[in-house]
C-alpha cells in the first residue's frame, strides 16, 4: 500500500518531538478524524533553523510530518511557504489516494507555525514602538 | 536479514482451508465433474456428494432436517437471502424488522435497501459490552414486525450474544428470527432446535472451508422468497448450478468443526485469555472491546487511547504480524468502525483500536511474541503523538 520512502520515515521518523522555546507552533487536524499534527519551528535570520514534530495518525500521517521536516529545515520562511502538500507526496514516491487529503497535512501544519510565527514578530513590532 | 516468520493474527479476514477439506474436494474438480441436476449416473455421482454434504453441515447446527439447509456462496448472499426473502414474502403481514446496531454490512445493508423499499428498520443498540439491550427489543416488537436479525456473535469485538433467551421473546409473537452466525458456527455449539431460530447463515471459510461457500438454514415451514430466479436449484431458493468443489469442502469443514470444537475452542480461550492480559496489563490507558467471557474464543479486541490503529497495524506488519483495526484510517470508507462506536466509544478511542483473531495455527509462542512486541510499539506512538499526556512519557 506504501512506497518504500514512506515505510522508511514511518520506521525512522525524523525530527520528531517538541521544541520548548518554539518562535512558532502551529496545529491541524482532529483527533475525531484520526489525525492531529503540532510543528514546532525555531527561526534565525529568516531560516528555519530547526523544527519538529508531533503527530497522531496512521502511517502516512506519520512520514508526511518527518517528510517535511527534512524539506523545511534550512529554508527561509517564505521557500518554506511553499512546500506543499503535493511536493511532500511526490518527495515520499507518492501515497495512496485515499491518504492524499485526510493524512497528508503536515505542510499545512508547517505553515500554520510559520504564520504563528509572523504573528508573534507583528506583535513584538508593535509593542516596540 | 534472516527471512522472518510470518505470525497471522487476522484469521476472521481469512483462514487456510484444511488439509483433509483439500482432499475432498480435489476429485470434484475433475474426476467428478458432473452436474447434479443430471440424470445419468455422472450427474448422481455428484447428487450424492452434494446431499452428504447438506448432512454434515445440517448435523453441525443440528437441524431437523438436511433439507433445511440452503447452499449458497457465502455469508453476505445468506444474509441477503434471509432478510430480502423473509421481508418481501411476508409483506402482506406487516413491513417492519428490527435488527442490531453491531451487524455485518452484508445485514447492514440489505436493510438499508429494504428502508429504500417502503420498509421500517429499527437498528437495536448495545450495551458497552455489545450485548443487545432486549428490553428494546421487546419493546420494538409489534404487530407490523416481521423479521428480527441478530448477529450471533460479531467478529470485531467477539460478543456471544445469548441467541436463546432472544428466541423466546422474539417467538412470543409470530416473527421469524433470523441468526448470522458466520464467525460463530464451527467454532461454538449452536442448536438450531434448541434455541428455536428459524434462519442461520453460515460461511464455509470461517471452518477452514474454501471461499465462496456459505449456507442458510430454513426452518421447515418457513415462508421465504428466492432472491435469485433460475433453474430452481436449492429447493428454488439458489439458483444456479451447484459450486460442488465448494460444497463437498465446505461440508467436510463442518464435520472436521463438530469433532474438534470442543478441544480446540478450550485451547483457543486459553491462548485469548493470555494475549488479552499481555496486551492490556502492562499498558496503561488500554482496554478490552466487547464482553470480557461471553465472547468468542478466537477474538482478541483491545484499543489504546492518545494512537492510531493503522500505525499500530503497521509496526505489526514491519515485525511480521498480520492484523486489523477499527480504525477509520485502516478502512476504505475512512470511518471508524460501526460497531465499536456502537458500543458508545468516541471516534477517537475507536481509532485507536487493535484486533487480532487466533485460529488453528496459532500457538503460545505466537501468543509470547505479540506480548512482547505491543507495549513497545503503542509507547513509540504515544511519544510521538500530541495527544500523549505528559505524565505517560518517560
Amino acid at each position: 500500500m506504501y512506497s518504500e520512502k514512506v515505510m522508511e520515515h514511518f520506521k525512522n521518523p525524523q525530527n520528531m518531538g517538541e521544541i520548548p522555546n518554539a518562535d512558532g507552533v502551529g496545529t491541524v487536524g482532529n483527533p475525531t478524524c484520526g489525525d492531529l499534527m503540532t510543528m514546532y519551528i525555531k527561526v534565525k535570520d529568516d531560516h528555519i533553523e530547526d523544527v519538529k514534530f508531533k503527530t497522531y495518525g496512521c502511517g502516512a500521517a506519520i512520514a508526511t510530518s518527518s517528510m517535511t521536516t527534512e524539506l523545511a529545515k534550512g529554508k527561509t520562511l517564505d521557500e518554506a511557504m511553499k512546500i506543499t502538500r503535493a511536493s511532500v507526496a511526490d518527495s515520499l514516491g507518492g501515497l495512496p489516494a485515499v491518504k492524499m487529503h485526510c493524512s497528508n497535512l503536515a505542510a499545512d501544519a508547517l505553515h500554520a507555525a510559520i504564520d504563528d510565527y509572523k504573528q508573534k514578530e507583528k506583535c513584538k513590532g508593535e509593542v516596540g514602538k | 536479514m534472516a527471512s522472518q516468520r510470518k505470525i497471522c493474527m487476522d484469521y476472521s479476514a481469512g483462514k487456510p482451508v484444511d488439509q483433509r477439506v483439500i482432499e475432498e474436494m480435489l476429485p470434484y474438480l475433475n474426476l467428478r465433474f458432473g452436474n447434479p441436476s443430471s440424470l445419468h449416473a455422472l450427474g448422481q455421482e455428484a447428487k450424492q456428494g452434494l446431499e452428504k454434504s447438506r448432512e454434515k453441515v445440517a448435523s453441525l447446527i443440528n437441524a431437523e432436517k438436511s433439507e433445511t439447509i440452503i447452499f449458497t456462496s457465502g455469508a453476505t448472499e445468506s444474509n441477503n437471502l434471509a432478510i430480502k426473502g423473509i421481508a418481501n414474502r411476508n409483506k402482506s403481514h406487516g413491513t417492519k424488522i428490527l435488527t442490531s446496531s453491531i451487524e455485518h454490512m452484508s445485514v447492514v445493508n440489505p436493510c438499508k435497501l429494504m428502508i429504500r423499499n417502503g420498509f421500517q428498520v429499527v437498528f437495536l443498540p448495545v450495551d458497552s459490552s455489545g450485548l443487545l439491550d432486549l428490553e428494546k427489543l421487546k419493546a420494538e416488537l409489534d404487530d407490523q414486525t416481521t423479521l428480527v436479525s441478530i448477529v450471533c456473535a460479531n467478529s470485531e469485538i467477539g460478543t456471544i450474544q445469548p441467541i436463546k433467551e432472544i428466541s423466546k421473546i422474539v417467538h412470543e409473537k409470530k416473527i421469524y428470527l433470523h441468526v448470522d452466525a458466520t464467525s460463530a458456527a464451527g467454532q461454538i455449539p449452536i442448536d438450531v432446535q434448541d434455541e428455536n431460530i428459524d434462519l442461520l447463515t453460515m460461511s464455509s471459510n470461517d471452518m477452514y472451508g474454501p471461499k465462496g461457500v456459505g449456507a442458510l438454514y430454513i426452518k421447515s415451514g418457513t415462508s421465504i422468497e428466492p432472491t435469485t430466479q433460475g433453474g430452481g436449484q436449492e429447493r428454488g431458493l439458489r439458483s444456479g448450478t451447484e459450486n460442488m468443489p465448494g460444497i463437498v469442502g465446505f461440508g467436510e469443514a463442518a464435520e472436521i468443526s463438530k469433532l474438534e470444537m470442543t478441544n480446540e475452542s478450550r485451547r483457543l480461550t486459553t491462548l485469548r485469555n493470555d494475549l488479552i492480559k499481555g496486551l492490556i496489563d502492562p499498558i496503561p490507558n488500554s482496554y478490552l472491546n466487547g464482553h470480557p467471557t461471553q465472547r468468542l474464543p478466537d477474538n482478541v479486541s483491545v484499543r489504546y487511547s492518545y494512537i492510531e490503529g493503522e500505525s499500530i497495524l503497521l509496526s505489526l506488519d514491519i515485525l511480521g504480524v498480520y492484523a486489523s483495526s477499527g480504525s477509520a484510517c485502516a478502512a476504505k470508507t475512512l470511518q471508524p468502525s460501526h460497531v465499536l462506536l456502537a458500543l458508545g466509544l468516541q471516534p477517537e478511542d475507536a481509532h485507536g483500536s487493535l484486533m487480532l483473531t487466533l485460529g488453528k495455527e496459532s500457538t503460545q509462542h505466537d501468543v509470547d511474541y505479540l506480548k512482547s512486541i505491543v507495549p513497545s510499539i503503542v509507547n513509540r506512538l504515544r511519544e510521538m503523538s500530541p495527544l500523549t499526556p505528559k505524565e505517560l512519557k518517560k
